[in-house]
């Protein structure tokens, strides 16, 4: 779905060539500073490469406006970000950027349970904890129905135990609606357990592909 | 009416006693302030000698072409003067922006001012023209001013929030809604409070200086209600051009955050 070929950004990535197939799960690991995050940024166009070309669905994705692109691939952040606003604001707030139909309350606690947030809608998002606006944010983006999503260390803020939940049930959302996940992440097990592609980045370049 | 009390040299060297006392203040706490304030009440005396001779001789030869001319430099000066004022490091494309919104923003309310409130003829009489002018150029300079810094530290301090923002699919300029609006809100809050003031906390400077040269109060407060709303809209348009086009500086094509 994604070829990139002869990928150079600045200083901080050198890729050949690199495929990430459709309708499957690629986890991206590698060590912190190696450019898995400028991997992922590529990919929406939230930035461009210097050298090369990404295609995305067999068209070149410059030729692709970045607004459309990025409603279908969508990317959260390693550190989620909380607007102003409750629970609901927020978690609005992807359909309202990405000028999608609004939803009612029942849908917004289906997702507030999927990403096991046992909190009321109209709750400052301001009072939650580091992993509970992770989840949030995680909510979020799963609330906007994108084809594909791109998502940063979704579990950096997370315990273990927790961790292991709520990616289980990311994976079984993407899954279930047949859907693309590309995800960087610390952690081998999770790559090994969910990944049906994983890709190893270092100092920039892909080391090896399992 | 009475006559107006003129003001002898040595009536007005004795108010520069005001600054002798501030030079004492600073020196005796030890504030490293004595040179700007030399230097700045030099700047002063001087700039407002050599303002009254040019004054004295385009109001004794009135004509459009000396008038336009007086305004480009006002305009000139103010434009750079919110350049310097800026504390961020501004791109040429921010600085064309301030430029035009500066230009089109107090032109137009220039422009409206002269011709529909005041209904002045002929148009360019500098006596009214230019401080007029100088007045709605001087207080879109501040707003401006004010607005730039909160725009280029909202883009800054926010980046995160609006790049989050753009993964999720926004447009820019939905992205940066926030910042720009509190710029703009930022950029005409002194005004809006001003007028909250007037009158009560304090007589503004051209109702005074008109009450002091012998027009009776009512007239002169007629005129101030006038150049506040004038004022008000001058910093309004001019800091709405400038923040609508702004933002747009901080993206390239792609929609992708410049910082």
């Amino acid at each position: 779905m994604f070829v990139l070929e002869n990928i150079k950004y600045k200083d901080i990535l050198n890729i050949k060539n690199l495929t990430i197939p459709e309708r499957k799960i690629t986890c991206l690991i590698g060590e912190s500073g190696s450019g898995k995050t400028t991997l992922l940024k590529l990919l929406n166009k939230m930035i461009s490469p210097t050298k090369g070309s990404i295609h995305f669905k067999n068209k070149a994705i410059k030729y692709i406006d970045s607004i459309k692109l990025r409603r279908n691939v969508v990317m959260l952040s390693q550190t989620p970000v909380i607007f102003r606003g409750t629970i609901k604001d927020n978690l609005l707030k992807g359909l309202n950027f990405s000028e999608k139909p609004i939803v009612n309350d029942n849908t917004l606690k289906e997702i507030l349970s999927k990403v096991h947030l046992d909190k009321s809608l109209d709750l400052n998002a301001k009072e939650l904890s580091g992993g509970e606006k992770q989840r949030l944010a995680l909510g979020r983006i799963m609330l906007m129905n994108a084809d594909i999503y791109l998502l940063d260390e979704p579990s950096s803020s997370l315990d273990e135990n927790t961790e292991d939940i709520i990616i289980n049930e990311f994976v079984k959302y993407i899954k279930t609606n047949n859907k693309t996940l590309v995800m960087v992440t610390h952690s081998k097990t999770i790559a090994k357990t969910y990944a049906d592609n994983i890709i190893e980045i270092n100092k920039g370049k892909v080391k090896g592909e399992i | 009416m009475e006559g107006i009390v003129d003001l002898q040299v040595f009536q007005l060297l004795t108010a520069y006693i005001f600054i002798l006392i501030l030079l004492f203040i600073v020196r005796k706490r030890g504030i490293k302030r004595e040179k700007e304030i030399i230097i700045s009440s030099i700047r002063m005396t001087l700039q407002l000698i050599l303002t009254g001779y040019i004054l004295t001789y385009v109001f004794s030869n009135s004509n459009p072409f000396i008038t336009i001319s007086v305004i480009c430099i006002m305009e000139t000066f103010a434009i750079f003067n919110i350049y310097k004022r800026v504390k961020s490091p501004l791109s040429f494309n921010l600085k064309k922006i301030i430029a035009l919104s500066m230009v089109i923003g107090t032109s137009v309310s220039i422009l409206y001012f002269i011709l529909i409130v005041l209904n002045l003829s002929p148009w360019y009489n500098p006596r009214y023209f230019i401080p007029i002018s100088g007045m709605l150029i001087g207080n879109s300079m501040t707003g401006i001013s004010l607005g730039v810094n909160k725009l280029v530290d909202g883009m800054i301090s926010k980046k995160h929030i609006i790049e989050t923002s753009l993964m999720l699919g926004a447009t820019p300029k939905k992205a940066s809604k926030s910042i720009v609006n509190n710029a703009f809100d930022s950029a005409i809050l002194p005004t809006i409070n001003a007028m909250v003031g007037m009158g009560i906390v304090f007589l503004p400077g051209m109702m005074t200086g008109q009450i002091l040269s012998g027009i009776s109060p009512l007239s002169a407060i007629k005129y101030q209600i006038a150049i506040m709303l004038g004022i008000l809209g001058s910093v309004s348009l001019t800091v709405i051009i400038f923040v609508q086009l702004g933002y747009k500086t901080f993206f390239n094509n792609e929609h992708q955050l410049k910082l």
